[in-house]
């Protein structure tokens, strides 16, 4: 379908595209087999700009917004969610600063990040805040001209591979949620080091790792806004980061339904291709109906996030859930169609599988947010 | 270092159909995309101007939509592109190629280096590099993988051989032609896109090179193409059957014959 995309948009989705089929794909199962972080893949992005899309001019970006940001993750991840993930983390990882950092901050920062230089990294999960955000028992305390942090953060995407951490941490811890703040902490930081990486079901070529702060000193200008403001700048990061993890479900929905339709009319059975059955094609039939649906919510939450529009929160969770609830069970009916082909690690649909899955669960797993939704509507109808 | 990248634009080697008048390629029509070796002559070009500074310009002789690669060349990192582009020059061969290029060369003035993909993929006469390199009396080196050091007193380079590859000290300026295992190309990147669809293609005709007519188009051809023909299959063909070791004994017993 043509969502009438601009001559500069469409030059992004080529690029990006062209990224997927010439570095990404060629790569894809050894990486996913050995676990390994695609640096160099990162690096061909850089060259290709793709970094600066959603970085505003002035800091040598290419002052894209968010539906920017959403067509180059869904082309990346036609080729592989776990090299997708590694770019889409280190946009999460610097809203925060394009949020509420300084213009010092934005000045140290975001010319590195256009230029894809230095990567960045979000911080917020830990042990025992993962769904309730409040968990979290990092500190962080003024000494001097310096915040000291101790804690650890646990499932961080690009953890140990990033330069640039944003963390969050408890100024003060009575005050529940209104006591928390974001800080840029970076690699080599004095009391900072990189724990466990993890072994994962999907997305294996993304790092996810622990982040370790022990007696952490950093400049007290490493604070993002104001004070005890940070979980205000974490809930607008996520609702503009969230339908990027859409668009990553949109990608794998595409290229496992091109897996799918191109095996069916390959394949041969009772002396025709499986594509001629009707129960194959019923089943590639509502692969591509609820693919497009959601290429469609996934487009409309990202452009009237782009618009700054005040209520996003909403929007944002929708497509976060609806196109990735598809990813899964499009993945799922390619593994199905392709039968036990599908099943093998020869063709790629068994790993499209096993990526699908992580969408429902990070950045806010689908029951937090139709949460999330539950509550707007229920503000939505107030005075009902 | 100023460096020149010789670019052609060729037919899709998918989609490739003979002019049955002519017998020359057909060129209208026909999906066009840049050489693949020239991709390689070109990242090559944007490797050294990235290390050591100065311009990297693109230049192709060519029918006007030839445009195309040239901004695709921008795209991939090249400052501006050449098109030597006129009626006259139509149906050279790799002789009068070779000439017109010099002229256009020697037109744009001062450069270190000229670089060029090995062959190209549809005539894949790989002679135009070494002609070019002869009319301008460059020293040259062809089917270049690799470009130890480069500097303002020359450059050392190993040129490809079938049994492994010499090594080769050059002064500039010079000439070479590369083959793929030189380096993996980039995706033309979306700055460079954006500077691409703005640029100035500067387009030069014959009479800008100050070219001898006799010596361009198909007139300064010396090459004719009398026929095109498929090979017709030869002679008898054995298959042998067996074990491998049968199948060996067979094939030694069947060239001995042969003796």
């Amino acid at each position: 379908m043509d969502y009438f995309l601009t001559e500069e948009q469409q030059m992004i989705v080529e690029t990006a595209r062209e990224i997927a089929r010439e570095k990404i794909i060629p790569l894809r199962a050894e990486l996913d087999e050995k676990n390994e972080f695609p640096t160099s893949i990162l690096m061909d992005m850089a060259k290709a700009d793709l970094f600066g899309v959603f970085v505003p001019e002035e800091f040598g970006g290419l002052g894209g917004g968010c539906f920017e940001i959403v067509l180059v993750l869904e082309e990346l991840a036609r080729g592989c969610v776990g090299v997708a993930t590694s770019f889409a983390a280190n946009a999460l990882g610097i809203y925060p600063v394009m949020i509420a950092g300084s213009q010092e901050q934005k000045e140290r920062y975001l010319p590195d990040i256009a230029s894809g230089r230095k990567w960045a990294a979000f911080g917020l999960t830990e042990s025992n805040a993962g769904s309730d955000a409040s968990g979290v028992r990092t500190t962080a305390v003024l000494d001097g001209d310096e915040w000291v942090l101790n804690g650890t953060k646990q499932w961080i995407t690009n953890g140990g591979e990033a330069q640039i951490y944003s963390i969050v941490a408890m100024t003060d811890p009575s005050k529940g949620p209104r006591g928390a703040s974001i800080f840029m902490v970076e690699d080599g930081d004095p009391g900072f080091s990189y724990g466990k990486k993890e072994d994962k079901m999907g997305i294996r070529a993304s790092a996810t790792r622990e982040l370790i702060m022990k007696d952490c000193r950093i400049p007290k200008d490493r604070l993002v806004g104001r004070k005890g403001t940070g979980f205000i700048t974490v809930m607008k990061t996520l609702d503009i980061s969230r339908p990027g993890i859409a668009s990553l479900g949109v990608g794998l929905g595409q290229a496992a339904l091109d897996e799918a339709v191109v095996y069916a009319k390959q394949r041969v059975q009772f002396g025709r291709p499986i594509i001629s059955f009707q129960a194959v094609q019923h089943m590639l039939a509502d692969m591509a109906i609820q693919l497009e649906a959601a290429r469609a919510l996934v487009y409309a939450a990202a452009r009237h996030i782009g618009s700054n529009a005040k209520n996003i929160s909403k929007a944002s969770s929708m497509c976060k859930v609806f196109a990735s609830d598809m990813a899964m069970k499009v993945t799922t009916d390619a593994v199905q169609v392709l039968g036990g082909y599908g099943y093998m690690k020869e063709y790629p649909v068994e790993k499209m599988m096993r990526d699908a899955k992580i969408l429902q669960i990070y950045e806010g797993t689908n029951q937090i947010q139709r949460n999330v939704i539950g509550q707007e509507l229920n503000k939505e109808y107030a005075s009902a | 270092m100023d460096i020149i990248v010789c670019i052609k634009q060729v037919p899709d080697t998918k989609d490739v159909r003979l002019d049955p008048e002519t017998n020359t390629m057909a060129r209208e029509g026909v999906e066009s995309i840049m050489n693949p070796f020239d991709r390689h002559a070109l990242e090559e070009a944007v490797r050294i101007k990235e290390n050591l500074g100065g311009t990297v310009t693109a230049l192709s002789m060519g029918p006007p939509q030839a445009e195309a690669v040239l901004r695709e060349a921008i795209s991939c990192g090249a400052d501006g592109g050449v098109l030597v582009s006129d009626r006259a020059f139509a149906g050279a061969d790799t002789w009068a190629t070779s000439y017109t290029l010099a002229k256009a060369m020697v037109t744009l003035g001062n450069f270190d280096l000229v670089l060029c993909g090995k062959q190209a993929i549809d005539g894949d006469t790989a002679q135009v590099g070494p002609g070019l390199a002869t009319q301008l009396s460059l020293p040259y080196l062809t089917c270049v993988q690799k470009i130890r050091t480069i500097g303002d007193s020359g450059l050392v380079a190993e040129r490809m051989m079938d049994d492994g590859y010499d090594v080769v000290q050059l002064p500039l300026p010079a000439l070479l032609t590369v083959v793929k295992d030189i380096n993996e190309p980039r995706v033309p990147s979306l700055k460079g896109k954006m500077r691409a669809k703005k640029a100035e293609i500067r387009v030069l005709r014959a009479a800008d090179i100050h070219a001898d007519e006799k010596c361009i188009g198909l007139a300064g051809s010396p090459t004719k193409v009398v026929s095109v023909f498929s090979p017709k299959p030869r002679g008898n063909r054995t298959v042998f059957t067996g074990s491998p070791a049968e199948q060996v004994e067979q094939l030694v017993a069947k060239l001995k014959g042969l003796l």
